[in-house]
C-alpha cells in the first residue's frame, strides 16, 4: 500500500519553483467569503475562467483567482502549483477543477485541506474517457494517443448555440497536449480535512460521459448537478451563468452550515 | 505587565461561575495548551475530526519557539533551519516554493502566523493565559485551571481531552560546574544577539546546534572563542552534492538501504567533504553516525581551520577568573555562554499521569500517548532528522483519530488503546543513541512516520 506519510518523492525530489500565472479579481469582495481558486483543464488557461466565471464568482463577493497550469507539466507539478496557489490566499480555498483540472483538483485535495471543491465534467476516470472521445472525434482523438496535439472538435466543447465564429476563436486558443498519465494515473486520494464536494456537469457533454460524472460524484457522496443542452466546456458555453449561479448558491449555503 | 489586547477578544461566557469558581463543563471540547506549531496542528487536526476546540497560550500570540519576541523563546537572531523547507513544512499548508532551502527564523515565524490566519486558528485561542493545573475527574474527562498571566482570576473549566502542545526547548538545562566564575555566565537561552559577543573572549559549553552555531556568531564577533565538547560528534554539512544534506540523506531511505550501509556511507560522505576534524584538536566521535542528535553546520570546520575557534574538552571547574578544562589547562574567557540544552517540563500535571521517571522522562506510546489515559496526549515532544512540524502535524491527526473514534466507536477505541498503550518503544524503534537526557525523544522520522501510519491505519473510519 502507498504510504501517505513518507512522501520521499517531494523530500528527495522537490518540485522546482516557477513563475506561476494566476489572473485574480479581488476588488470589492467580502472578506469573509474563502477564496475560489479555479483550475482549468487540458489545453485551457487562466483565460477560461476570466471570461465569464471569474467576473461572476467576484460579483458575489468571492475573491476569484484562476491557475494557468505550467507548460508541459506533469500530474505531480500540476498538484503541487495548485496547492502553493491555495496556501498563498489569505484564507482556507476552494477548489473549483474543470475537466482534466478537476482531476488536478481530486489530487490537490488530498495534499491541502479544501474548504469545499467543486469538481465541473471532470475527466477523472480515463478509459471511460478515451472511449468517448475516440467516438466523438477520432480523428482529433488518435494523433493524441501517439504523442501528438489533441484536436477538441466544437461539438465536443460546445453546444450548438454557441456563434460558429465565437467557437473558431475559442477552438484556436485551445492548445491541448495530452499526457499518458491522463488515462493511466491511480485513483484520486481521499481529501483531507472531508470538504464538502460537488460534482456538475452535462448530461450531453461529448468529453465525459454520464456513467462517469454519477460514478465521480458517488464516489464524493452525492449526486451530479446537471445542466442539459450543455457543452465538456461549461465555462465558455453560451449557457456558462447557469452552472456558476448554481455552484456559488450550493457553496453559500454549505459555508453556513 | 505583558498583557495582550488578544485577552480581551474573548471573555469568559458566563462570567458568575468564573466569580464562583464553579467548573464550567465544556462537553466534547478538547483542550490544547500552547499554540507554537504543534498546539496550531492539534487544533486545525482535531476541529477537522469535529471537535470543538479551546486553545490557552500563555505568551500574546502564535509562534511558539520561534516567536523571538517571546521571553522563553531559544532562537538567536541567526537562527536558520537546520531541516530543509521540503522536509519542514506542514504536509497540508507548503511554505512558498520560491523560498531558500534554509529559511531563517523569521520566515519560519511567519509561516506559521500564515498557517494560524489561513486555518482561522486564532478564533480558539485564548491569549495571555497559562494552563496551570490539569486533573483527571474520571470517566476520562479533564479539569483544566488557567490562569491569566496579567495575574487575574482563575478559572476551572472541565473538558473531554488534554493535548498538551508545550513545547520542550524553553526551560534550560544548566550544567553543574562547581566553584565560582566571577565574569558573566549565561545560558544559550538568554543569547540574542551577536553584539552580545563583540570584541570579547567567549567560551561556548556544548555541541549541540546551538552551541554550534553561537560558536561560528562568536568566530566572526569575538576577540577569542573557545568550543568545548564532552565528546566528539559528526559534523555533518548543510549541502551534499549540491543539495540539502537531509534530502541526501532521504534518498538512501528511499532506496531502503540498511543502517550499516547508511553509516559507511555517512562516514565516507563526512571524509570526503568536512574531513578529518580531529587535526583541528577535536576528538573522534564515541559513536557511531546516527547515534546522535544530527548536528547540521558547514561553518564550524571553516572557522576551526582558520583558527578562529578553540576547540577544548570539558570545563570541570571555575575559579574565579579561569575555567579549568579536564585536560588541565586553564583559560580566562569573559563570557561563558552554556548551550547545554533544554529540558521537558509539565508541571501542570500530576507526573504519574504522563509516567514520568524520576529522572524527569515521560514514557508515552509513540512519545504521544498517555499509556494509562487515553484521553490525554502530547504533540511535538519527539526530536528528529527532519522537521518537527510534519511530525506534530501526523500525531496531531492520530490523536484526534484516536479520540474521536472514543466518540463513534468506543468498543473499538478500547480495543486499539489497549493494545496499542503497552507497546514499549522498542517495538517500532530499534535506534541506538548517545545515552544522554537529549536524546530521550529522538526519532528516525522515517521508522517513527512508519510507526504512526499503521497505528492511523488500525483507526481508519469503518465503511
Ligand atoms: C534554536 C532552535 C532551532 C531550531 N531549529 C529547528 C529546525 O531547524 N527545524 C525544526 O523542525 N525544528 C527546529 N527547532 C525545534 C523547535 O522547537 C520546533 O520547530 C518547534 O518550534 C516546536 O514547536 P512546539 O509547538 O512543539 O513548541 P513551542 O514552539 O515551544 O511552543 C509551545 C507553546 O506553548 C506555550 N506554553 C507552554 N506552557 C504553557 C502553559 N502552561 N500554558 C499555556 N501555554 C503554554 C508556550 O508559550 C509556547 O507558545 C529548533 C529549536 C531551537 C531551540
Ligand atoms: N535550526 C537550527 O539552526 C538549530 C539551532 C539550534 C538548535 N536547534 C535544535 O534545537 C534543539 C536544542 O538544541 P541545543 O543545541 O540547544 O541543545 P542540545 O541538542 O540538547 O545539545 C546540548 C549539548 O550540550 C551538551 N551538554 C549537555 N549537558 C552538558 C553538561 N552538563 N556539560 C557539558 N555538556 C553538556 C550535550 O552533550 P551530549 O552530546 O553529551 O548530550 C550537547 O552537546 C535541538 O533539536 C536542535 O537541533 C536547531
Amino acid at each position: 500500500m502507498k504510504s501517505d506519510l513518507l512522501r520521499f518523492a517531494d523530500w528527495t525530489d522537490p518540485v522546482p519553483p516557477a513563475e506561476r500565472e494566476v489572473v485574480s479579481i479581488t476588488e470589492e469582495t467580502d472578506a469573509a467569503r474563502p477564496p475560489l481558486l479555479f483550475v482549468p483543464g487540458l489545453g485551457h488557461g487562466a483565460w477560461a475562467f476570466a471570461e465569464h466565471w471569474l467576473p461572476a464568482a467576484a460579483a458575489r463577493g468571492f475573491a476569484a483567482h484562476a491557475l494557468t497550469p505550467r507548460p508541459g507539466s506533469d500530474l505531480r507539478v500540476q498538484v503541487h502549483d495548485v496547492v502553493q496557489v491555495a496556501a498563498s490566499l489569505p484564507r482556507q480555498t476552494v477548489l473549483i477543477g474543470h475537466g482534466a483540472g478537476a482531476l488536478v483538483v481530486a489530487y490537490a485535495m488530498g495534499r491541502y485541506p479544501a474548504k469545499a471543491a467543486v469538481l465541473a465534467a471532470p475527466v477523472m476516470d480515463g478509459w471511460p474517457t478515451l472511449g468517448a472521445a475516440l467516438r466523438a472525434n477520432p480523428f482529433g482523438t488518435l494523433p493524441a494517443m501517439v504523442g501528438g496535439r489533441l484536436r477538441l472538435s466544437r461539438k465536443q466543447l460546445f453546444s450548438p448555440e454557441l456563434p460558429e465564429e465565437r467557437a473558431r476563436e475559442l477552438l484556436g486558443r485551445i492548445d491541448a497536449r495530452p499526457r499518458r498519465e491522463l488515462v493511466t494515473h491511480d485513483p484520486a486520494p481521499r481529501p483531507v480535512g472531508g470538504p464538502p464536494v460537488l460534482v456538475v456537469g452535462s448530461p450531453d457533454d461529448r468529453v465525459v460521459p454520464r456513467t462517469s460524472l454519477d460514478r465521480t460524484a458517488t464516489r464524493y457522496g452525492g449526486a451530479p448537478l446537471l445542466f442539459p443542452g450543455m457543452g465538456h466546456d461549461l465555462m465558455l458555453d453560451v449557457a456558462w451563468a447557469e452552472p456558476i449561479e448554481a455552484v456559488l448558491d450550493w457553496l453559500g449555503k454549505e459555508l453556513k452550515s | 505587565m505583558r498583557l495582550g489586547f488578544w485577552q480581551y477578544r474573548r471573555v469568559p461566557d458566563t462570567p458568575d461561575i468564573v466569580d464562583r469558581k464553579d467548573v464550567a463543563d465544556r462537553h466534547d471540547a478538547v483542550c490544547v495548551i500552547g499554540a507554537g506549531a504543534s498546539g496550531l496542528a492539534a487544533i486545525k487536526n482535531l476541529r477537522e475530526h469535529g471537535f470543538e476546540v479551546d486553545c490557552y497560550e500563555r505568551e500574546t500570540s502564535v509562534g511558539g519557539a520561534w516567536n523571538w519576541r517571546h521571553d522563553r523563546s531559544p532562537v538567536y537572531a541567526g537562527t536558520h533551519l537546520i531541516s530543509s523547507r521540503p522536509l519542514t513544512e506542514f504536509p497540508d499548508f507548503p511554505m512558498p516554493d520560491s523560498w531558500p532551502d534554509y529559511p531563517d527564523h523569521q520566515r519560519v515565524l511567519s509561516y506559521l502566523e500564515r498557517y494560524s490566519r489561513h486555518f482561522n486558528l486564532e478564533s480558539d485561542v485564548w491569549f495571555g493565559t497559562e494552563v496551570v493545573s490539569v486533573v483527571p475527574v474520571g470517566d476520562g474527562r479533564w479539569d483544566v485551571t488557567t490562569q491569566s498571566t496579567g495575574g487575574g482570576s482563575s478559572r476551572v473549566q472541565r473538558y473531554a481531552g488534554v493535548v498538551v502542545a508545550n513545547g520542550h526547548n524553553w526551560a534550560p538545562l544548566k550544567p553543574k560546574i562547581p566553584g565560582e566564575f566571577s565574569g558573566q555566565l549565561i545560558h544559550s537561552a538568554k543569547f540574542k544577539d551577536p553584539a552580545q559577543l563583540r570584541k570579547r573572549k567567549v567560551l561556548v559549553i556544548g555541541g549541540g546546534n546551538t552551541g554550534c552555531d553561537i560558536a561560528v556568531e562568536a568566530a566572526q564577533q569575538a576577540s577569542t572563542v573557545w568550543h568545548s565538547t564532552r565528546r566528539g560528534y559528526w559534523y555533518a554539512p548543510k549541502y551534499v552534492l549540491g543539495h540539502p544534506a537531509d534530502q541526501v540523506n532521504d534518498r538512501m531511505l528511499k532506496l531502503g538501504l540498511p543502517l550499516r550501509l547508511r553509516q559507511w556511507i555517512y562516514r565516507r560522505t563526512l571524509a570526503l567533504t568536512t574531513g578529518d576534524l580531529t587535526r583541528y584538536g577535536l576528538p573522534a566521535p564515541d559513536h557511531r553516525p546516527y547515534e546522535s542528535h544530527p548536528i547540521v553546520n558547514s561553518q564550524l570546520p571553516y572557522y576551526l581551520g582558520h583558527g578562529r575557534i578553540q576547540p577544548v574538552p570539558d570545563v570541570t571547574e571555575f575559579d574565579g577568573a579561569s575555567a579549568v578544562l579536564a585536560d588541565g589547562r586553564r583559560i580566562e574567557p569573559e563570557l561563558v555562554i552554556t548551550a547545554t540544552g533544554y529540558r521537558p517540563r509539565f508541571e501542570f500535571l500530576a507526573p504519574e499521569l504522563l509516567d514520568i521517571g524520576e529522572n524527569g522522562r515521560p514514557d508515552l506510546h509513540l512519545h504521544t500517548f498517555a499509556r494509562q489515559h487515553p484521553t490525554l496526549a502530547v504533540v511535538g515532544l519527539v526530536q528528529a532528522d527532519f522537521g518537527l512540524f510534519p511530525l506534530a502535524h501526523w500525531q496531531s491527526v492520530a490523536v484526534a483519530r484516536w479520540m474521536r473514534l472514543r466518540v463513534t466507536d468506543p468498543e473499538r477505541a478500547t480495543a486499539v488503546q489497549q493494545k496499542e498503550s503497552t507497546r514499549p518503544i522498542a517495538s517500532w524503534s530499534r535506534r541506538r543513541v548517545v545515552p544522554t537526557s537529549r536524546h530521550w525523544f529522538e526519532v528516525d522520522h522515517a521508522d517513527y512516520l512508519r510507526a504512526v501510519e499503521g497505528l492511523l491505519r488500525e483507526m481508519e473510519p469503518s465503511k
